[in-house]
């Protein structure tokens, strides 16, 4: 069965770091992510490391759930570095042979840039581990309010993307049952190249479609049916709260910053 | 005669769906009063999930009125008037879980109302505690049950305070566990709340334990009465395609071999009272 699958990467433990209003959460990681940036050398570096454990340790996030967020990006951390430690022109030559040269330079900027790229993956994967995706979407609702003046669609998306997290389960416990019915009657869906494999998806995905425009009507109706009218006028059953936490949350991320931008002019 | 109020009245209401040919429902005249169980009895296709819709405000008759709580469904200024009044749970339970935990689906109904949030905690507590589903309170929906679903959606209707509670097949979907839990649950609400409840099916025995039966076909009211009115005319129903309970079937059939058994007996339990009356035990035996 499926279940027991869990939402997105969120690691539900109870830590001062889960226990942040959402919003503080989503602020302080841009405030990270633009940090990152700040950073022209490896001492910088070094704060961005100390900082990530920091949050780590606090948060509880065990070392390999949070490495865990890099698998999917070492396509592109790969070449990511091997583009820039082939193109890079520099002075100082370590290697060359043939159309390929290779500088102090280039490795420098290779490992340089392929470190930006870890720390921003895991600076939110922090995010995403540590606050539930519903709590993000209320965040990201209330971020995005005043938005709503130039009718930005704040409330909707929100409501969307509850609306697919409480549907997930749904679908992929009825992805299983239209597997099993397909394989039942014959249909193989492991076998064969790629084409063939992909058009075998084709059995599946109709049905799959079709009752999910069908929930989708019928969730409309159950919505209307419960005086559901958009935002407008709307109240909140979760309410989220600014607590002395955030605050202190809020000034370590400052003095993160502040250090990575001394950082900068003072260190080499 | 009846001094209640009637909550809900159907004015020779018709209705029709786009590019149908034929209306789905045709003069429907129908009175429903406070604290009424009503059942809804039709085969598929008769007009009663059409009915049902009609008195949410769903959909709007194309003739006639439809009165809801006095408010009429065809004004667009009462339309949220009737919906907060008449509640509705839907066949599908997956199809009308809106959050991802159970105590902020039963709260979505009270968020749309813009009730403010102090007040619904103790609302919604209370309206889990009325489907016995307290215990699941933070749960996610589907790890529940259909049966424990559709108790969710009571309890989220029940939380919007409503005068009347609409099932549209609400049992259609369940195991016959989960049909007898969500129909003692409406019961209980009907009972000890004071609820009207509209309860539309085409399971005979869940009929039978109503106040009263509307009967649709064709998009007709058919018949109206008590269970025990309208189960003995086995004929009439079975024109219409529809069954009678088991045990009036039987008592039917009792009598046609010439056994003097009560035509309106509904439950196993009323036939073994029949038979023990007819056919007394003799001392020693």
């Amino acid at each position: 069965m499926l279940t027991n699958i869990t939402m997105g990467q969120y690691y539900p433990v109870d830590s001062p770091v889960h226990r942040l209003d959402p919003r503080t959460k989503l602020i302080l990681t841009i405030a990270f992510i633009v940090g990152i940036f700040l950073v022209s050398n490896f001492s910088g570096y070094a704060l961005v490391l100390g900082f990530l454990y920091f949050v780590a340790r606090t948060a509880k996030i065990p070392f390999k759930m949070l490495m865990r967020g890099i698998r999917p990006l070492r396509m592109i951390l790969i070449i990511t570095f091997l583009l820039n430690l082939f193109f890079t022109p520099g002075e100082q030559v370590l290697v060359s042979f043939w159309v390929i040269r290779i500088t102090a330079e280039a490795v420098r900027q290779a490992v340089f840039y392929s470190l930006r790229l870890v720390f921003l993956v895991l600076g939110t994967s922090l995010l995403t581990l540590t606050t539930s995706p519903v709590a993000l979407s209320d965040a990201l609702e209330i971020l995005m309010g005043p938005l709503k003046k130039i009718h930005f669609p704040a409330h909707e998306l929100a409501m969307m993307m509850t609306i697919a997290l409480r549907f997930i389960p749904t679908l992929l416990d009825e992805t299983d049952k239209i597997m099993k019915a397909q394989m039942a009657r014959g249909a193989d869906f492991e076998s064969g190249n790629l084409i063939s494999r992909a058009k075998a998806m084709v059995p599946l995905l109709v049905p799959l479609f079709v009752s999910a425009f069908r929930r989708a009507g019928d969730l409309a109706m159950a919505m209307e049916s419960r005086c559901y009218r958009g935002g407008e006028g709307r109240t909140r059953f979760r309410v989220l709260k600014i607590t002395r936490n955030d605050w202190i949350a809020a000034g370590i991320t400052a003095a993160f910053l502040a250090l990575i931008i001394l950082s900068g002019k003072v260190l080499p | 005669m009846d001094d209640r109020q009637i909550r809900i009245s159907a004015e020779d209401v018709s209705y029709t769906y786009d590019g149908a040919d034929s209306p789905a429902l045709t003069r429907v005249r129908a009175e429903i009063r406070e604290g009424e169980f009503v059942a809804v009895l039709g085969h598929n296709g008769s007009g009663k999930s059409t009915l049902a819709k009609l008195m949410n405000a769903l959909y709007l008759p194309t003739e006639g009125r439809m009165l809801v709580c006095s408010f009429d469904t065809a004004e667009e200024a009462s339309v949220w008037e009737v919906r907060r009044r008449a509640g509705m749970i839907f066949q599908n339970p997956d199809n009308q879980i809106v959050a991802t935990v159970v105590k902020e689906d039963v709260a979505f109904g009270l968020e749309n109302l813009g009730v403010p949030t102090d007040e619904m905690i103790p609302r919604v507590e209370s309206a889990l505690a009325a489907v016995r589903m307290s215990a699941y309170a933070d749960a996610a929906p589907h790890m529940l049950s259909g049966g424990q679903k559709q108790r969710v959606g009571v309890a989220g209707i029940l939380a919007m305070e409503p005068a009347i509670l609409i099932a549209d097949e609400a049992t259609a979907m369940l195991d016959p566990s989960g049909r007898k839990e969500v129909l003692e649950t409406v019961k209980n609400l009907n009972r000890h709340k004071g609820i009207t409840v509209v309860w539309i099916t085409h399971f005979m025995e869940e009929a039978a334990q109503a106040d009263r039966i509307i009967v649709i076909s064709d998009g007709r009211a058919a018949m109206e009465g008590t269970p025990r009115e309208v189960f003995p005319q086995i004929e009439k129903m079975r024109e219409m395609h529809l069954d009678v309970p088991r045990m009036t079937g039987l008592a039917a059939e009792l009598r046609e071999a010439g056994m003097p058994v009560d035509q309106s007996v509904l439950t196993v339990e009323e036939m073994v009272e029949e038979v023990k009356r007819l056919c007394p035990l003799k001392s020693g035996t």
